[in-house]
């Protein structure tokens, strides 16, 4: 812009000059036949002509009149809204809104939906896992895994991880470390290089080598405060010394579930885990792939189900029914977000429409006061292209101002929903104003701009002269409140479809808030122990002795009211499994073939904490412990699916891996173990209850053995039990170190964090919209109430009364509001089954929602007609008949 | 009066272009050179409004039939000249022979007989 001003100063100068030395010439002439001097001069000029107009024509072929045009288009645009400081500061700032709300969205859609991961050839990237008859996405056990990394030809490489926890001491006080079992290539299949050091090398992944471990960034800053010195330290992990080989990024965020906050990176082949080597085992363990160039995901799975065939063949105690779950790792990390962010997409650009539709309205109510101003232009020679222009200009000059204010709303209140919403979003981290998103608000600003400038613009660039003129500029017109009823019909309906979605929203929430999880999730606390190192040299007994020592430390704890050790799975938060058969029942030949249940191991003293109604028979006591016979209690599902109309209580099973036969002595009330909004339709839900005492002692050799899980209930009087219990726990030995600690009630909430946030956003961006919609009829009524003021105070003079005034505009509000919330409801109807998959327990077109709503919106219009009303209810006649 | 009444004839639109690229046929030249030489060749018949020509050159220049550049005349004096281009060369051909057809469009219409017999 700069240049083409400076370069255009020296044309104007050199036309100058040009023509100035045509006159010479002339006037040369003129004196070389003998002229004198001035006479010559002023021929010359004579001849010349009106050198001003000479010279704008041939600016005029320079090519920058359009651009001069626009330039003055602006200039008179920017004196116009200047000129009505209120109009333009009210315009900006709900476009500002609008355009703001969009782009801060949009940057969220773009940073975890639209941007490619951070890592080299993203696409190439899919999550692995096995497919198995309960779980689409279940464990991959390590001999299958590693028959996959070698059978298969679509993959140039094949990393697989595990989450592990290390009490880490001798640095500083004793600590949990979150931590990842992974194989040797994990970062290199990420093509992630380390920050300092070195990633493992092939073979420091097979068990039985030597010990070593890679940081994160944080704990490198934590311990080390970033020194180059870390590298070759070691480090005490649950009393074994890890030599550091490397140091990840900080920058590194693999997004997948669980992936957070990892401290450590360990060696796979590290884990003391006999269960290692078995091919039936499901140890938490997933995998990522990078494909081959050129490799489509569907020639992949189709590679995958070749091998996993060849696997279930060899292996069918093992692989039978077990395939390969192939998942674009970007897939794998966005998950369901998908559906909710698009849902909100979608109602913040209501919320831009109807930001624009009120601008619209704006511009045509100002537009109206314009009209002799226009009429004028066009009786001077104005095209209608002209003023069209002209119109235009100005609503782009808002449009593109509003957006500018909106991208920094943008900025700042992203920054803050990230932060404040309930809901960890993967990849936040690569959530920003980039190109893309510049990109965005610009297109939208200026689409904004035309879509609410070109309707009252075509309808003033197209004055009717003769009227308006002749009007002496009352400039009223039918049509123009036409168009503004239809404006504040489309407001009230799109805002009636944003309410609606809003209050699906807070139904399903109610709904799912009121699902009983099958226990009391008020003041229970869940938290891990991690047992000193130094206790795998003693024996099992002294391992049972420790568990219930822990135990009864814990239970003695002021505010503790129950306490028990538990082992397996927690409801919502962590699942394990158990696999059994019925006494009577052949032993299945194959682990496939036998019986699941979900499996929790824990004291008798756990139904006091987690108060799940007992239904029949008893629950365990201190008795049933290891040198009694084994008993476990199961749920109703169970119960019903196992043992359809018979008596549970009695009967016997035989646990694969629990030490075999047990009677079923009890049986509880059936638990949410996969939330209160899914676990109807998971396919695993038969429960299953084992005494912690009675696990076979395998399964207690100190060897394995690195902590605990535990619960217990408080008295919510009690402060800081957490820290009391902490307290207790270092009480036994400084290497005692408890974890994890979170509430029941929070894990529950969290469970509900997504659907929380969405509720919360899409009730934000509604009220927002109900706001501007009754802005929008507030401003239209009130205008009409301005324009018909004459009209009222000659009813009013003629003896109507001030009620039938009131009555009038009320009625004429109603009119709009109604057939606005005709069509909105329709809208609704058909909109909302989109996000179908967001509710739960209330349809997407549940009839309370839709009639409550319609009455809020009818209502708020109303409200918003009657300030207006009154006015013209008080209008005076004689004041009102003085304006003619 | 006269040469004003004459200047009518160059509102035939695309006349102006052709006598000024048919001008510059003979050399570079300069706005006040053009016009003088149009006047000449046309016998003092034709004479061009500076109003018209100097958009003309611009524009003529702007579609790249002719150039421009600052030369010094033999009186010391920076003028602006005037070039013909290669693509210039070419639409003086094609204006040229549009001129040709519309002039003899026009003689058909002067001598109506003349042309009915030849057809």
């Amino acid at each position: 812009m700069t240049f083409s001003f400076w370069h255009r100063q020296k044309r104007e100068s050199e036309l100058e000059e040009e023509l100035q030395s045509h006159l010479q010439m002339a006037a040369q002439d003129r004196t070389d036949r003998g002229a004198t001097p001035e006479q010559a001069r002023g021929a010359a000029r004579r001849e010349l002509g009106n050198v001003g107009l000479i010279k704008e024509v041939t600016r005029e072929m320079w090519g920058w009149a359009s651009f001069e045009r626009l330039m003055q288009d602006v200039r008179y645009g920017l004196r116009m809204l200047a000129k009505s400081p209120g109009f333009t500061a009210i315009a900006i700032l709900t476009l500002a809104l609008g355009i703001g709300a969009n782009t801060a969205l949009f940057s969220v859609v773009n940073g975890v939906l639209l941007n490619p991961l951070p890592y080299a050839n993203p696409d190439q990237l899919v999550w692995l896992a096995e497919s198995k008859p309960n779980f689409a996405t279940g464990s991959i056990s390590f001999p299958n895994f590693r028959d996959w990394q070698k059978n298969n030809r679509t993959f140039s490489a094949m990393g697989a991880y595990r989450p592990f926890s290390y009490n880490l001491s001798g640095l500083g006080e004793a600590e949990q470390l979150r931590a990842r079992l992974i194989t040797s290539n994990f970062f290199a299949v990420l093509g992630v290089n380390p920050a300092i050091g070195r990633s493992f090398a092939p073979g420091e992944d097979e068990i039985g080598a030597a010990p070593i471990a890679m940081i994160s960034g944080g704990l490198w800053e934590r311990k080390f405060g970033s020194s180059p010195e870390a590298l070759g330290k070691s480090l005490t992990l649950d009393g074994k010394d890890y030599t550091i080989v490397g140091v990840v990024p900080s920058s590194f965020d693999l997004a997948l579930s669980g992936f957070r906050n990892t401290d450590l990176y360990v060696p796979l082949g590290q884990w003391n885990n006999p269960l290692l080597l078995k091919r039936g085992a499901g140890l938490g363990i997933h995998g990522i792939g990078r494909l081959k160039p050129g490799v489509t995901i569907e020639q992949a799975r189709a590679d995958m189900q070749g091998v996993t065939q060849s696997l279930a063949a060899d292996f069918p105690d093992a692989d039978k029914g077990i395939g390969a779950a192939v998942i674009p790792l970007k897939q794998a990390i966005v998950g369901d977000l998908r559906v909710l962010l698009l849902v909100l997409l979608a109602a913040v650009g209501f919320v831009l429409l109807i930001a624009c539709v009120n601008v619209a309205n704006l511009t045509v109510a100002r537009s109206s006061a314009r009209m002799r101003e226009f009429a004028i232009r066009a009786a001077l020679g104005a095209s209608q292209g002209r003023l069209l222009r002209q119109l235009l200009t100005e609503s782009i000059l808002l449009s593109l101002t509003g957006g500018a204010l909106g991208l920094l709303l943008a900025g700042w209140g992203t920054k803050i929903a990230l932060q404040q919403l309930p809901v960890s979003i993967p990849r936040a981290s690569e959530i920003a104003l980039d190109s893309r998103v510049l990109i965005f608000t610009l297109i939208i600003s200026l689409a904004s701009g035309i879509f609410f400038g070109l309707a009252p613009a075509l309808k003033s660039a197209r004055p009717n002269l003769h009227d308006t003129l002749k009007e002496g500029g009352r400039g009223a017109s039918g049509s123009r409140h036409r168009a503004q009823g239809v404006f504040v019909v489309v407001e009230m309906a799109m805002a009636l479809v944003l309410l609606i979605a809003a209050g699906l929203m807070i139904r399903s929430l109610g709904a799912l808030w009121k699902v009983n999880p099958g226990f009391d999730s008020h003041n229970v606390l869940t938290f891990g122990v991690a047992l000193p190192p130094s206790m795998r040299s003693t024996s099992r007994a002294g391992i049972r002795a420790a568990l219930r020592r822990l135990n009864d430390e814990l239970a003695a704890v002021h505010g503790v009211t129950a306490s028990s050790l538990s082992w397996g799975a927690v409801p919502m938060d962590s699942d394990d499994e158990d696999l059994f058969w019925i006494e009577g029942q052949p032993k299945p030949t194959n682990e496939n073939d036998m019986n699941w249940s979900l499996s929790y191991v824990v004291q008798e003293t756990y139904l006091q904490v987690m108060r799940i109604p007992l239904e029949r028979g008893r629950f365990f006591t201190a008795q049933d412990n290891e040198s009694s016979p084994h008993v476990v209690v199961v749920d109703d599902v169970f119960a019903r699916q196992y043992f359809p109309g018979q008596d549970v209580v009695g009967k016997h099973v035989f646990l694969q891996n629990k030490g075999g036969r047990a009677e079923i002595i009890g049986v509880l009330g059936h638990v949410k173990q996969w939330g209160l909004d899914t676990d109807d339709k998971e396919s695993l839900r038969a429960q299953l209850y084992f005494p912690y005492m009675q696990l076979p002692d395998e399964a207690m050799d100190p060897s394995s053995w690195s902590g605990t899980g535990a619960m217990v209930r408080f008295d919510p009087k009690t402060p800081d039990i957490a820290d009391a219990l902490r307290e207790a726990v270092k009480r036994l030995s400084s290497e005692h170190v408890m974890y994890g600690a979170q509430t029941l009630d929070e894990i529950i909430s969290s469970s509900l964090a997504t659907r929380q946030a969405s509720m919360i956003l899409l009730g934000v961006f509604a009220v927002l919209a109900l706001g501007l919609a009754s802005i929008g009829i507030y401003g239209v009524i009130s205008y009409l109430v301005g324009q018909r003021t004459q009209e009222i105070g000659i009813r009013l003079a003629l003896g109507a009364k001030r009620a039938d005034v009131l009555r009038l505009v009320l009625g004429e509000g109603m009119k709009m509001a109604a057939l606005g919330l005709i069509i909105g409801l329709a809208a609704a109807f058909g909109l909302t089954r989109l996000m179908a998959s967001l509710l739960f327990g209330v349809s997407a077109t549940d009839p309370l929602t839709f009639t409550v709503v319609a009455i809020l919106l009818m209502g708020v219009a109303l409200a918003a007609c009657y300030i207006p009303a009154r006015r013209a209810m008080r209008v005076d006649p004689i004041v009102a008949l003085r304006y003619e | 009066m006269s040469p004003r009444y004459q200047n009518r004839i160059e509102l035939l639109q695309g006349t102006l272009d052709l006598l000024i690229l048919q001008t510059l046929r003979w050399g570079p030249q300069h706005g006040y050179g053009i016009n003088q030489a149009i006047r000449t060749n046309s016998g003092d018949i034709l004479q061009v409004d500076t109003g018209s020509l100097y958009p003309a050159l611009h524009r003529l220049e702007r579609q790249k039939w002719i150039t421009a550049d600052w030369k010094v005349s033999e009186n010391k004096q920076r003028v602006r000249v005037y070039r013909l281009t290669a693509k210039g060369k070419k639409q003086l051909e094609t204006e040229r022979s549009r001129w040709a057809q519309v002039s003899d469009g026009i003689a058909g219409v002067l001598n109506p007989a003349k042309r009915g017999s030849e057809a």
